[in-house]
């Protein structure tokens, strides 16, 4: 690697662009929107810059606090599960061949590169009211009559007189797959990393030296892809706890999430005072988020060293 | 320490060196991490302990993922088919959806302004992705370390943080939005390049860490000028990586709802907002026949980029 002392002229040329385009096109314009968090409205348009802190005061109070803290917990949520599905698809594929391995893989990851809202809107066609999960579920319901018409029991109406469509979308659970079933490849794929370079033959000495398979994984596999997890984790909980479109289409009135405020604020509030406060409170918890990964990286490195 | 558990003592005989256990270890390990075609016959045996491609129940979750995964696709492209408005029930087949989906003018509209878009801002990030890729890849400056971080915050800037950013940016500079086509996609141009850039920074930089330098001062030793060393040598070189970052340029802007949905003016509709407005109101199949569409196009853009980006394909 050369000093850029050398040629200043190559380097000006090579860096102008991209060191443009981030300041101007990036960086600028979060910028505006930190010093538009602290603005005030003075009327229906106008905003005046006084510095003042409460917007983000106002982001602690109960109905704010509530949401923030459902985001939180719908996210954290959504990454268990997203956790409990990816590990053992992970685990698999890592003692696959290499071809299929590869197959596999790119099998998981397909549907990630398929637009967001189209696969969001695949998943309102599979659970609204009459979609295919209740029309399955109305079939069932009529072959379960006509069972119980045939040994006799039909009159007792025991499954309701009329099939009541199960409320599957719009409220919380709809929420929650939608969030499982999107963000899972970012969970396979860091997961995969590590417990594709994991030594197997850990495993095999665990197992040969007398400890069950479940001891095996508590004690040796789980400690050794812990920073798979971590990663995984992160990088999975970060874009859920953001996300506008799942909640905005899948949740309903009262599944709502921290994105879905700060999109209220700019669309139809007009209170971007406010919506620039809540979307730098949630670039400061990704930030805090991702210390925390960079903090477990390095202490993982260190312990490899040791 | 007397309670060192037997295996960790294990694997500490094993990398202190005691060869006979190591040999012994690897020897156990090789059938269940290799499987060859002379294995397959053997398929009734009990299944050994570090066999987890043979476990049922590891098989059994990976098959409902991936029919969980599949399945609400597919029955979206399924269903494009389908010659009904009430999309449940099967009844026949038509491509009735798709001409209606093509002469609907304002979801045309939307996809052509979507692949402008898409184009254009591939091109642009492509440029600059790879020349500042190459520029960290040769240049040792001053407040390097940082300088990476910041051209990695736009891949890990929330979203809707992002979209929020340029709605306030193009608002209080007053950037017009109207305008000729396709001017009056501007907006949401610039703002593409500035999340996609970064990405194909670091797919050109992959690329870019595999080149031997000595061709490089090969080329300048043999008389070559800064450019035609650049033209002729690293351009070359990198040309996989150029098209893999694009590539992924590509399907990043096609796919990107949210930013879009904040830079977008009145007048400057991309397809996945034009979907957004339809959906909120009803599922149709129309608007099933459009994204299947949508979906070959990103499924093509990315079995090609995967398939330059693999490892067999890097070596020349």
């Amino acid at each position: 690697m050369e000093s850029w002392k050398r040629s200043p002229l190559v380097f000006a040329i090579l860096a102008l662009p991209a060191t443009f385009w981030l300041v101007v096109f990036f960086l600028l314009p979060l910028g505006f929107v930190w010093i538009l968090s602290f603005g005030e409205k003075t009327s229906l348009v106008d905003v005046e810059i006084t510095w003042t802190l409460a917007n983000y005061w106002r982001a602690l109070d109960t109905i704010y606090l509530e949401i923030i803290w459902k985001s939180v917990w719908i996210s954290a949520l959504a990454t268990l599960l997203c956790l409990a599905v990816a590990y053992p698809i992970a685990f698999l594929i890592s003692f696959l061949s290499p071809r299929m391995k590869l197959l596999m893989l790119m099998a998981i990851i397909m549907p990630f590169w398929i637009n967001m809202l189209i696969r969001t809107y695949a998943l309102i066609a599979v659970l609204r009211r009459n979609g295919y999960v209740n029309f399955i579920a109305e079939w069932l319901w009529n072959k379960a009559n006509l069972v119980l018409s045939a040994v006799g029991l039909g009159e007792y109406h025991l499954l309701g007189e009329k099939f009541e469509p199960l409320p599957l979308i719009y409220n919380n659970f709809s929420l929650m797959v939608g969030l499982v079933y999107v963000f899972l490849p970012f969970m396979v794929l860091p997961l995969y990393a590590t417990i594709e370079r994991l030594d197997k033959s850990y495993l095999e000495a665990s197992l040969d030296l007398g400890a069950s398979q479940f001891r095996t994984f508590v004690s040796v596999t789980l400690p050794l892809t812990m920073p798979g997890v971590v990663s995984g984790v992160i990088l999975v909980f970060i874009p859920c706890l953001g996300s506008f479109l799942i909640p905005d289409l899948l949740g309903g009135t009262n599944a709502q999430m921290i994105g879905n405020v700060i999109t209220r604020q700019f669309k139809q509030a007009n209170d971007w005072p406010f919506g620039s406060a809540l979307s730098f409170l949630l670039m400061y918890v990704t930030f805090g988020a991702l210390a925390l990964r960079a903090f477990f990286a390095a202490r993982g490195a260190r312990r490899t060293e040791e | 320490m007397s309670d060192t558990t037997p295996a960790a003592k294990a694997v500490h005989r094993e990398k202190s060196g005691d060869a006979r256990v190591a040999q012994e270890t690897t020897a156990i390990v090789r059938p269940a991490a290799v499987s060859s075609p002379a294995r397959t016959s053997r398929h009734r045996d009990p299944v050994g302990p570090l066999e987890f491609h043979r476990r049922k129940w590891l098989w059994a979750i990976f098959g409902m993922t991936i029919v969980l995964l599949y399945a609400p696709i597919l029955s979206l492209m399924a269903f494009s088919f389908n010659n009904s408005k009430r999309n449940i029930v099967w009844q026949g087949f038509t491509t009735d959806y798709y001409v209606r989906a093509w002469n609907n003018a304002s979801l045309f509209e939307a996809f052509t302004n979507s692949l402008t878009i898409a184009i254009i801002a591939t091109v642009i990030s492509t440029v600059i992705g790879a020349t500042v890729a190459v520029m960290l890849w040769r240049f040792r400056f001053p407040f390097k370390a940082p300088y990476e971080g910041l051209m990695a915050l736009p891949i890990v800037v929330p979203e809707i943080c992002m979209g929020v950013a340029m709605l306030t940016f193009f608002n209080t500079i007053h950037w017009p939005s109207g305008g000729a086509w396709p001017l009056n996609l501007s907006a949401i141009i610039i703002a593409h390049v500035a999340f996609c850039f970064p990405f194909v920074a670091i797919v050109v930089r992959a690329r870019l860490a595999g080149f031997n330098r000595e061709l490089e001062e090969a080329s300048r030793d043999l008389g070559a000028s800064e450019w035609q060393t650049f033209r002729y040598v690293i351009v070359p070189f990198l040309k996989p990586g150029l098209v893999a970052g694009a590539l992924l340029a590509f399907t990043l802007s096609l796919d990107d709802f949210v930013i879009t949905f904040f830079t977008a003016g009145p007048d400057a509709i991309t397809f996945p907002v034009k979907i957004y407005s339809m959906v909120r109101f009803s599922v149709t199949p129309e608007v099933n026949a459009a994204s299947t569409v949508l979906i070959l196009i990103t499924v093509i853009a990315t079995i090609f980029a995967v398939r330059l980006q693999a490892p067999s394909k890097a070596v020349e």
